[in-house]
């Protein structure tokens, strides 16, 4: 048999009833952090905050990776696209990104050679193509990503290229979440957890987190049915008392994961300290080269100097991404920062809460 | 000859043998025949609708038509959206050094059946070259101008409390295709454009009805920005449904798989229509008869609530603002 997703996860009579049901098991007001900026998106597209009792609120947690990209790795992109031996190879969602000084439409505009790619293959088939320019990927994402781009390191290996480069600033979710909890201010009752990173790493990479804190913790799909039974998990848990760890998105995610891609990582990768913007320097939250692969490292080759700049004034992003205030309270949302004009980059990226904020809400 | 030369743009003689040659044939008429700097007819009575657009379409060819179609669909559509009947075009041509003529007579070709289609004519034109690098290929810009009938007043301010929106057909079919068509997003798919010409429509809609409120077609930033522009200009509320909003499949899936939303993708051969409630029947049924609307359907009404501001119902049950686009969409990462 098969079954339409898009369909069955999007019956009107079945969100209806979830809708119904957590109206009814929902008795006092709880918090729960959306992690994942796809859920984000997601929950502002169907308007599920509309169907949902006012005993709930959701956060918007550290799960958007252009959103947690360092200050200092987007100026150093900018650095790298002003070379004019370089390329540079990204995905989309990076050209509006605002730096200190700079972004890489603004480079693009002024001339540099910047091209957005759909995958990291696509970058290294540039540098085939090109090999008059040193083409640097942009590595940024959380473990959904990381084991395709390590797969395009590996085949740049095998093409033997010499100017394929990666800038990796990519980060892994189970360590912010730690991270998180450590913040005093934090408060959150539940986790609406990552639905593509879980297909990665599975859902016994949360047991750790999930033991130290005892927080009801649900892995949940995209589709409005998906969050909605998600939700219904997290408030009925709280109510019984009977906090575990679910997968609520069985249907592609196991609990050991994909275990080919988190082999491929670790052949390629290993964790490092990261600094995310907005939560400072996690430890071993980060991926960098291992010693094999140094020579395709950006950082390491054009010799980057990275300086922390401040956040610019004003800017809430930090408290956003750790789940302590909403957009709105943000005294820039929406009378100096917009999608246009953006000052950090939760208003700039697509899964940005701020541009979720800005687009769907009142 | 088989490339553009710069000597093709330069109004001597080899510039004289292109017009006489290759694109007077397409298009021979006698307002054009009188090879003049413009052209000059009776005019008729009536108010004059007049609009240009220009077009640099990458890639110039896609399934279900080319820059040749768009040309002249848009420019006649932008003219029927004022409520008037497209009569005469213009076009200026500028072409790369080096461009392949067959390429260009293939996009005259299209121009010239997009015109037979739209029953308009050709009445006068330019022809310029540049140099290798400094235009893509071939950018062209048509100019339009119809006459209008008695008794028509459409424009974008004109939407009132009560009245019904109509979408004539399946949303973001031309944004998907080209976007599938780019460089490093090749998809193998059935997307194809939804380019046409769509005067006949609006005639048929105006036989139904004067009392036509607005219509748009809405072309770069899709069904949403264009419904946010009205509800603006006529400081009304929009509501939708989204259950009704007409997507193909093929587009729909597409969409998902990139993170890209129908409503804000470009639309070439589609119209919105705000009617007052009790013609929205009549008018439905009329652009439904239409070959180009026989996917027309409701999609929402407009409201006195929050003036300005575009909310639908989401499938699910839920609400939600359709906002403005902002800039250009982006693929999601992840």
């Amino acid at each position: 048999m098969t079954i339409n997703f898009s369909e069955a996860y999007r019956n009107p009579e079945i969100a209806q009833h979830l809708a119904h049901r957590i109206k009814a098991a929902s008795t006092r007001p709880i918090r729960l952090m959306e992690v994942c900026g796809t859920h984000t998106m997601a929950i502002f597209r169907h308007g599920i905050r509309s169907l949902l009792p006012e005993t709930i609120s959701l956060l918007s947690g550290p799960g958007c990776p252009v959103c947690v990209t360092a200050q200092a790795d987007i100026d150093a992109f900018v650095e790298l696209a002003r070379r004019d031996d370089v390329a540079i190879a990204t995905f989309g969602d990076l050209m509006r990104v605002p730096g200190s000084g700079s972004s890489l439409q603004k480079e693009s505009a002024a001339g540099a050679d910047v091209r957005v790619v759909y995958s990291p293959m696509d970058a290294v088939t540039l540098a085939r193509e090109t090999p008059q320019k040193k083409v640097v990927f942009l590595g940024v994402g959380f473990e959904t990503t990381a084991p395709t781009i390590g797969a395009a390191v590996m085949m740049a290996q095998q093409f033997e290229l010499d100017n394929f480069f990666v800038y990796s600033a990519h980060k892994t979710v189970p360590q912010a979440l730690a991270a998180l909890m450590a913040n005093p201010d934090v408060r959150i009752d539940g986790f609406i957890l990552p639905g593509h990173v879980s297909v990665i790493i599975g859902t016994e990479a949360y047991r750790p987190f999930f033991d130290a804190h005892k927080l009801p913790s649900v892995v949940t799909g995209f589709e409005p049915v998906d969050i909605l039974q998600g939700i219904l998990r997290l408030v009925e848990m709280l109510a019984q008392g009977t906090p575990a760890l679910e997968n609520g998105y069985g249907r592609a995610v196991s609990s050991e994961g994909n275990v080919q891609a988190q082999q491929v990582m670790a052949q390629v990768f290993e964790p490092c300290d990261a600094p995310w913007r907005g939560l400072g320097v996690i430890p071993g939250s980060g991926l960098a080269f291992r010693g094999e692969f140094a020579a395709v490292d950006a950082v390491v080759h054009f010799d980057l100097q990275l300086t922390e700049t401040p956040e610019p004034k004003g800017c809430a992003c930090g408290d956003i991404l750790s789940g302590t205030c909403v957009p709105p309270q943000c005294a820039l949302f929406r009378k100096v920062c917009t999608p246009m004009n953006p000052v950090g980059p939760c208003m700039v990226s697509s899964e940005g809460t701020c541009a979720a904020y800005y687009r769907y809400s009142t | 000859m088989d490339t553009i030369l710069l000597d093709h743009g330069a109004g001597g003689k080899v510039a004289h043998e292109l017009t006489t040659r290759l694109l007077l044939p397409k298009f021979d008429n006698p307002l054009l025949a009188q090879l003049h700097d413009g052209a000059i007819f009776e005019q008729e009575g009536g108010r004059l609708a007049f609009s240009t657009d220009t077009f640099t379409v990458d890639p110039i060819f896609f399934p279900g038509g080319d820059i040749g179609d768009l040309a002249v669909n848009g420019t006649v559509n932008d003219v029927a959206m004022c409520g008037a009947v497209p009569r005469y075009l213009s076009m200026g041509l500028i072409l790369e050094e080096g461009f392949p003529i067959k390429d260009l007579e293939r996009i005259l070709n299209s121009m010239r059946a997009a015109m037979d289609r739209a029953r308009v004519l050709l009445v006068t034109g330019d022809t310029k070259v540049v140099p290798k690098g400094a235009a893509d290929k071939i950018f062209i810009n048509t100019s339009g101008i119809g006459f209008i009938p008695e008794g028509v007043d459409i424009g974008s301010g004109e939407a009132q409390p009560g009245d019904k929106v109509i979408l004539s057909g399946t949303m973001a079919d031309h944004g998907v295709t080209v976007l599938t068509q780019r460089e490093g997003l090749r998809f193998v798919s059935n997307a194809r454009s939804d380019t046409a010409p769509l005067n006949h429509m609006v005639s048929g809609i105006l036989a139904v009805t004067r009392a036509v409120h607005v219509l748009r077609d809405p072309t770069r930033g899709g069904v949403g920005t264009t419904l946010n522009e009205i509800a603006g200009q006529s400081s009304v509320g929009i509501r939708l449904d989204e259950a009704s909003l007409p997507v193909k499949k093929e587009v729909a899936g597409i969409c998902e798989l990139l993170g890209f939303d129908p409503l804000y993708l470009a639309n070439e051969g589609k119209l919105l229509c705000l009617v007052p409630g009790e013609r929205a029947d009549a008018v439905l049924q009329s652009i439904q008869k239409d070959q180009f609307g026989k996917d027309a359907c409701i999609i929402g009404d407009v409201v006195a609530d929050h003036p300005g501001r575009v909310v639908m119902q989401t499938t699910i049950g839920g609400e939600r603002i359709v906002d403005m686009l902002a800039g250009e969409q982006l693929p999601r990462i992840c």
